[in-house]
């Protein structure tokens, strides 16, 4: 008998008492099934999307940087406000993926297909804005450093933007791989029921001729557990290396040490809120209600009330530091750029605020936790809210710099840039669209492997055994040996 | 490579696979392979398999990364092209710090999944030989190598005594080869798939 059990304390991560079959059916199924009208809908609006954003882009490379409203002091508006928002977004599947693991918590398994999914995808939208914001984007290979026939010119190794990139190319080709490699079991499990000769080659191909062997599956645990253990600073080092893009700057509303660790615990708030969003249509589009429980959706809750509050507190501990330096630059630009309403950004500072602190505080109350409804919108007013912290970062600092004579006028973004953002999201649908057609949403394996111990049926077979009095539990449990 | 004789015993259950695999190694068969649906913590001990060293790799390959992103950024700032910045030393190890670190987790996590790939033979177009189709689904595969005195109707009645629910005797390739996987009988009915 072995005593790896869960406690009827926590409330079962599988519900409707399945047994391995019935997993792979409920996972599979979507795949298997053709698309329904809501599916084409949805994913023609997302492509419908894409090529607008295309054409936004096509029209910023052929004619320049001008087709922005960017201007002498706000230089970085839109787009790098998309960049950081999408690079923040894209930290939650790692972080469910990685450190979850490593905490072990049980009730990632349900979510974390979707989340890295989720990431890899927010994360290819994010490369997009520095990408395109270099201009004359067919020298973009500039960035890397390779030898060259120009002396060889190296790139600046000291420069956060360097940093950039490395953190975010290998940010992405680390989640890459470590999505697939938890892919790759899965894969075979559709191949092996695939009843279409085009299915049978195509996830074949794509299963890499997984087996299921013991010795294959305890290397596959090690490299799981090595990957969650390199990605797990990773996460961290990756808005740590953005927000150092602005910290180690000059500008006084960028200049603060705060940034790391407030950007991080910003990114995991929004991260979580997409992953919410996206959670909570797939599973009532895939009928997986089973898999993603309200336990599930009351977990992430509590990780955004949680980051959303020390958001909040490093948004007032920058007011504070703002008045306690007695900088008179700093000053101006937390006291007045901010926080007074009436400033020409101050909506932006009070909507975050509202978006931000304010509203997730609805989430210590367990009943709203557990209520798919409030969830869903406070998932996407928690997003519009991190939209708004990069804008007031990025603009309030820049649109007065130290001279007012070069001061700008009001910077509102052309239809091109907000063209490229939605085309960003046209991309991020697009593939998530494909992805829930085409991918196992949930981790089979991962479920299976989870689901004697904490799905419903074996809940109910030991709360038989938690209601024996002691000396029968022990008398129970010695005799076998 | 030559093909081999297995006797192929599935179980429904890992609770009765365990009891089983220490009965069948105890009578002094050889286990080619227990194919499994997912990873069954133990199983691989049960089985006396050895540990894999796959984090030791990870951990060279590593070091590897921190070394080149070191090595490289200082031959080039201090050798290469000193470059002037703000008259600030040439070698500035802490801001190279970084890009030193995401070396290291990219040189570990790719160097690792191609070694993991290599060892467990996994590549695009590969094939390999299946014991059953529903060892990706729910059942736990064991394959048992025969040898020319195995007695193949002995053995299929031991398995079954410890609790296997099918038996075969497959002759099989234990390589792999490049394939396709749509030219094979398919184990489950064609039925009508309800849209979700």
């Amino acid at each position: 008998m072995h005593l790896k059990y869960e406690s009827q304390l926590r409330e079962p991560l599988v519900s409707g008492n399945k047994n391995y079959r019935q997993v792979t059916e409920d996972i599979v199924r979507p795949i298997e099934a053709k698309p329904t009208r809501l599916w084409y809908i949805g994913f023609f609006i997302a492509v419908a999307l894409l090529l607008f954003g295309v054409y936004s882009v096509y029209r910023e490379v052929t004619y320049g940087i001008g087709e922005w409203n960017l201007n002498k002091t706000v230089g970085w508006g839109w787009d790098i406000t998309n960049f950081v928002w999408w690079v923040g977004i894209g930290h939650a599947g790692t972080l469910i993926s990685a450190i979850l693991l490593l905490f072990r918590q049980g009730w990632r398994t349900g979510v974390n297909r979707a989340a890295e999914a989720m990431t890899i995808f927010a994360v290819m939208c994010a490369g997009q804005f520095p990408i395109f914001h270099m201009g004359r984007v067919w020298m973009a290979f500039f960035v890397l450093p390779y030898p060259n026939t120009r002396g060889p010119l190296w790139v600046n190794f000291n420069s956060p933007l360097l940093w950039d990139v490395f953190a975010i190319s290998t940010y992405f080709t680390v989640s890459l791989l470590f999505w697939y490699s938890g892919l790759i079991p899965d894969f075979a499990t559709v191949r092996d029921r695939a009843f279409t000769k085009l299915r049978k080659r195509l996830y074949g191909l794509a299963s890499f001729g997984w087996t299921g062997s013991t010795k294959h599956w305890q290397r596959h645990e090690s490299l799981s557990l090595v990957l969650a253990g390199l990605s797990t600073p990773l996460v961290l080092s990756v808005h740590t290396i953005v927000s150092f893009d602005f910290a180690t700057s000059v500008i006084p509303g960028w200049h603060t040490t705060i940034f790391p660790p407030y950007f991080v615990a910003g990114a995991i708030f929004s991260g979580f809120a997409m992953v919410q969003t996206l959670m909570i249509i797939v599973r009532k589009v895939f009928a997986m209600e089973d898999y993603v429980t309200l336990g599930h959706i009351e977990a992430m809750n509590k990780v955004i009330v949680l980051t959303g509050s020390i958001v909040g507190i490093a948004y007032l501990t920058e007011l504070f530091m703002g008045w306690y330096s007695q900088n008179k630059y700093e000053g101006y630009t937390f006291w007045y750029s901010r926080a007074y309403l009436f400033s020409p950004y101050g909506w932006s500072y009070w909507g975050m605020m509202a978006c931000n602190v304010l509203s997730p505080q609805i989430f210590w109350s367990r009943k709203m936790r557990r209520n798919v409804f409030v969830t869903f919108f406070m998932s996407i007013i928690v997003n519009i809210g991190m939209w708004f912290e990069r804008f007031v970062i990025i603009v309030t600092s820049l649109y007065r710099d130290y001279l007012p004579s070069s001061w700008s006028v009001y910077y509102s973004p052309t239809i091109w840039e907000i063209g490229f953002y939605a085309g960003t999201f046209g991309l991020f649908f697009t593939c998530f669209f494909l992805f829930a057609k085409y991918f196992p949403v949930i981790a089979i394996a991962e479920i299976k492997y989870v689901l004697k111990t904490t799905g419903d049926g074996y809940k109910e077979q030991m709360s038989a055994i938690e209601a024996q009095p002691l000396e029968a539990f022990v008398k129970d449990q010695t005799h076998h040996h | 490579m030559a093909k081999k004789k297995f006797v192929v015993g599935c179980f429904e259950d890992e609770a009765v696979l365990f009891p089983a695999v220490k009965k069948v190694r105890a009578a002094g068969y050889k286990i080619h392979d227990v194919y499994t649906p997912f990873a069954v913590h133990g199983l691989d001990h049960a089985m006396g398999l050895r540990e894999t060293s796959l984090h030791t790799a990870g951990f060279i390959y590593g070091i590897t990364g921190t070394t080149t992103a070191l090595s490289t950024i200082s031959w080039i700032f201090t050798k290469d092209w000193p470059l002037n910045i703000g008259g600030k030393p040439h070698f500035a190890l802490p801001a190279w710090i970084p890009i030193m670190f995401e070396l290291t987790v990219l040189f570990a996590a790719v160097g690792m999944v191609l070694t993991f790939c290599y060892l467990c033979q996994l590549a695009p177009g590969v094939k390999k030989h299946h014991f059953h189709a529903r060892a990706t689904d729910d059942l736990f595969v064991m394959a048992i190598e025969c040898t020319d005195t195995t007695n193949t109707d002995d053995l299929q009645a031991f398995l079954q005594s410890n609790g296997a629910i099918e038996l075969s005797v497959q002759v099989a390739e234990e390589g792999w080869w490049f394939g396709r996987y749509d030219n094979e009988n398919v184990p489950f009915q064609n039925k009508e798939i309800v849209a979700a």
